[in-house]
C-alpha cells in the first residue's frame, strides 16, 4: 500500500511487450503440440481415427462430453 | 525479457492449467456426473445399440477417465492461453500481469467455448446421432476457428478506431461489430438440434449448465492461478515488496 503514493500504477510501465520472434519459436511448436493434446481429448475415434479401436473415445468419454465436444 | 521469459511463462501456464484441471474436475464429478448418467438411462432404455459389452466402465469413466480428459484439456489450454499472454503482454493497453492473464483467460473462456456452446451445445450421451459426428465435429470447430478470428478482428478494429473515436466508443463499436457478424453467421448455419424425441428437456439443460460450469471453473481457476504465477516472473520487485509486508 505504500506505493500508493507514487505515480499511479508504477508497476504497469516496466512491462514492455515480449517481441515476437522470442514468441513465435515457443508459439508454433508448444501450439501444436498442445492442438494434438486436445485433439486426443476432444476428437480421436470420434469423427476421426488415428488409433483404432474405441479404447481412447471411451476412456475420455465423460470429459468429452462436459467439455463440450460432440462425441458420438 | 527473453525466450527464457517466454519459457517460464509456458511452464507456468502449463501448470496453471493442470491446477483448474483439478478443480474444474472435482465440479464436473460433482455437478456433471448426475445428468450424464440421468442421459444413458435414457439412452439404454431407448434404444438397442448402445448395448454391448462394456469397454471401459462407467465408474472409471466417472472418475479416473473424467479426471484425464478435464487435466489434458486444463494442460492443453493453459499452454495455449499462456503463449497468446506471453502476446497480449504491454498489447492490450496499459494493464498488469495479473489483469492481462484474466483478460486472456476471459477471452479463452468467452471465444474458445460460451460463444461457440450458444450454436453448438454441449451435448449428454443419447444426443447426437453418431453418423453425423463428422459433420457436427466440422461445425463445431469451424464456429471456434471463426470466433476467434472474429474476436481477432473486433481487438484490431478497435485498436484502429481507438485515436479518433476514444477507448470507449471505440470498444463498443468493435464489440457490436463482433455480436452483429456473429449473429447473422450463427443464423445462417446449420442447426444444431440433434435432441432425439421424449429426451428429458431438464435432463438436458442440467447437463448443458453443467458443461458450462465446468468451462467456467476451469478457466476462471486459470487466470486467477496464472496471473499470480506469471505476476512472480514479470513483477518481481512487487510480489518482494509484498513479502517484505508481510514479514514485517
Amino acid at each position: 500500500m505504500a506505493q500508493s503514493t507514487a505515480a499511479p500504477t508504477p508497476t504497469t510501465q516496466t512491462l514492455t511487450p515480449l517481441p515476437l520472434r522470442t514468441i513465435a519459436p515457443w508459439a508454433v511448436f508448444f501450439g501444436v503440440l498442445m492442438l494434438v493434446l486436445l485433439y486426443f481429448v476432444g476428437a480421436e475415434q470420434g469423427a476421426t481415427a488415428l488409433v483404432s479401436g474405441e479404447g481412447v473415445h471411451e476412456w475420455v468419454h465423460d470429459a468429452r462430453h462436459l467439455l463440450g465436444f460432440p462425441c458420438h | 525479457m527473453n525466450s527464457v521469459t517466454v519459457r517460464t511463462l509456458l511452464v507456468r501456464g502449463m501448470l496453471a492449467g493442470l491446477g483448474a484441471g483439478v478443480l474444474a474436475f472435482v465440479f464436473a464429478y460433482l455437478v456433471g456426473e448426475g445428468p450424464v448418467d440421468a442421459a444413458i438411462a435414457f439412452e439404454e432404455s431407448n434404444s438397442h445399440e448402445h448395448g454391448g459389452e462394456e469397454l471401459v466402465s462407467r465408474t472409471v469413466q466417472s472418475t479416473a477417465g473424467l479426471a484425464t480428459g478435464v487435466l489434458v484439456f486444463g494442460v492443453a489450454i493453459g499452454g495455449i492461453a499462456a503463449l497468446a499472454f506471453c502476446f497480449a503482454l504491454g498489447r492490450v493497453g496499459r494493464i498488469g500481469a495479473r489483469a492481462t492473464a484474466s483478460f486472456t483467460a476471459l477471452a479463452g473462456f468467452l471465444l474458445l467455448y460460451l460463444i461457440p456452446t450458444l450454436k453448438y451445445p454441449a451435448n449428454p450421451p443419447a444426443v447426437g446421432n453418431p453418423d453425423t459426428i463428422g459433420e457436427r465435429t466440422i461445425l463445431f470447430v469451424g464456429m471456434i476457428v471463426l470466433s476467434v478470428l472474429l474476436g481477432i478482428a473486433a481487438v484490431l478494429l478497435g485498436r484502429r478506431l481507438a485515436p479518433g473515436w476514444g477507448n470507449w466508443n471505440a470498444s463498443i463499436t468493435a464489440g457490436v461489430a463482433f455480436v452483429a457478424v456473429m449473429a447473422v453467421t450463427m443464423a445462417v448455419l446449420p442447426s444444431g438440434d440433434n435432441t432425439p424425441k421424449g429426451f428429458p428437456a431438464n435432463d438436458l439443460w442440467e447437463f448443458r449448465i453443467a458443461s458450462i460450469g465446468t468451462q467456467a471453473v476451469l478457466w476462471a481457476a486459470f487466470g486467477l492461478l496464472f496471473g499470480y504465477l506469471a505476476e512472480r516472473v514479470l513483477e518481481p520487485r512487487v510480489t518482494r515488496g509484498k513479502v517484505s509486508a508481510l514479514a514485517a
